[in-house]
């Protein structure tokens, strides 16, 4: 049977802005069969962004939402957390709003490990703006500021949140459509800070510019790049050259939680008194 | 045993024109008509539900008992 998507998008909402072929359209769809699938509450869900197409992404979605400023939906969504912990909080926003102007804010909510959902939706570029580089875009890669090709190595965003202490981190594409919903369930659902990178196609700023002749041929790359974690453990290095592990990538369940740790200090504060 | 075809609707208020579930239905059973995905050949149809999952826009639903 059709899935029914229109139960979690505000009535009259559609179209959405994106362009022909945006990969955001594909992972909010994602989201939405994984909030479903959770059996999530409308009134329980808070999604929060910050800014750029990516983070237009909330204005679509019938449940508590927050568009917040450029870089500052950690911020916001840790506050929310701290307030509200029993309610489910997913950030959601592109590559420059959370590794570029939004990448302190970033680590340091992985380091808290919050319970908390970042879903990233890196098309390696600010999209909204006109495609200026943001931190990642590949080495050698076309943007409007770097019209003779880009001398900065890009961000691997999985192992910056591994590093940084997330305790759950997972890639898809916007191509493995089928498996977004499956990683962004198991994040919601992780008891800790969880980073769902998910690589993603931005036709406009980012395809046309860097040759790619349609949507269609950045889909077939995120195909050809992508290998599952399984898979990679029975490739060599020369084989893995060129692609990336997607999946589930890292999971601890044995880090203190922020909001927990947080009520013990207001118990401490109280018995201080 | 005959198969049971399912109903394809492509919405034109939604559909963008992006190519993305006529080049990845496995059957050949989509075509672009002018802006608008369109059902070429609905007999061949699995479905496997590709075009619906794959379709940014919200576009197309498949419809199957
Ligand atoms: C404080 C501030 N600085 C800069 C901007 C301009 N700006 C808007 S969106 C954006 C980048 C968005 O890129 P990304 O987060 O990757 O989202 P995308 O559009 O690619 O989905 C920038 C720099 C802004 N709105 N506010
Ligand atoms: S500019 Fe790029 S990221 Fe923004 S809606 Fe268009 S395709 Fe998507
Ligand atoms: S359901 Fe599958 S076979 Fe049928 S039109 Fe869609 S992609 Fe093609
Ligand atoms: S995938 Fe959706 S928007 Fe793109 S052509 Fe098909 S129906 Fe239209
Ligand atoms: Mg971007």
């Amino acid at each position: 049977m059709a899935f029914d998507y229109e139960k979690w998008i505000r009535p009259g909402k559609l179209p959405h802005i994106w362009c022909p072929g945006c990969g955001h359209g594909i992972i909010m769809k994602g989201m939405i069969r994984a909030m479903e699938s959770l059996k999530l509450k409308k009134e329980n869900t808070v999604i929060v962004s910050g800014i750029g197409c990516a983070s237009r992404l909330p204005g679509y979605i019938d449940c508590c939402t927050l568009h917040t400023a450029h870089g500052r939906a950690a911020a916001f969504a840790t506050g929310v957390k701290l307030a509200k912990p029993e309610m489910d909080v997913i950030i959601v926003g592109g590559d420059g709003d959370g590794t570029a102007i939004g990448g302190n804010h970033f680590i340091h909510a992985c380091r808290r490990n919050i319970n908390l959902t970042y879903i990233i939706m890196n098309n390696n570029i600010y999209g909204m703006t006109g495609g200026q580089f943001s931190p990642c875009t590949p080495t050698g890669a076309l943007a409007s500021t770097t019209p003779y090709g880009n001398p900065d190595p890009g961000f691997d965003v999985a192992k910056l949140a591994i590093g940084a202490g997330a305790t759950f981190v997972a890639r898809g594409t916007s191509f493995h459509a089928n498996q977004i919903d499956k990683l962004i369930a198991e994040a919601i659902q992780h008891k800790g800070f969880s980073v769902v990178e998910i690589l993603d196609d931005c036709p406009t700023t980012y395809g046309r510019r860097n040759k790619f002749k349609s949507v269609i041929e950045m889909m077939n790359r995120l195909k050809d790049i992508a290998v599952p974690v399984k898979a990679a453990e029975k490739m060599t290095a020369e084989q893995l050259k060129g692609k990336v592990l997607t999946g589930v990538l890292y999971k601890d369940d044995t880090k203190p939680e922020y909001t927990v740790e947080y009520d013990k200090v207001i118990e401490r504060a109280k018995a201080a008194k | 045993m005959e198969k049971k075809l399912p109903k394809i609707e492509i919405s034109e208020k939604l559909c963008k024109g992006c190519h993305i579930c006529v080049e990845f239905c496995p059957k050949d059973v989509l075509e672009m008509k002018g802006f608008y995905a369109s059902v070429k050949n609905l007999e061949a149809c699995i479905s496997c539900m590709q075009c619906e999952l794959r379709c940014p826009d919200f576009a197309i639903k498949v419809i199957t008992e």
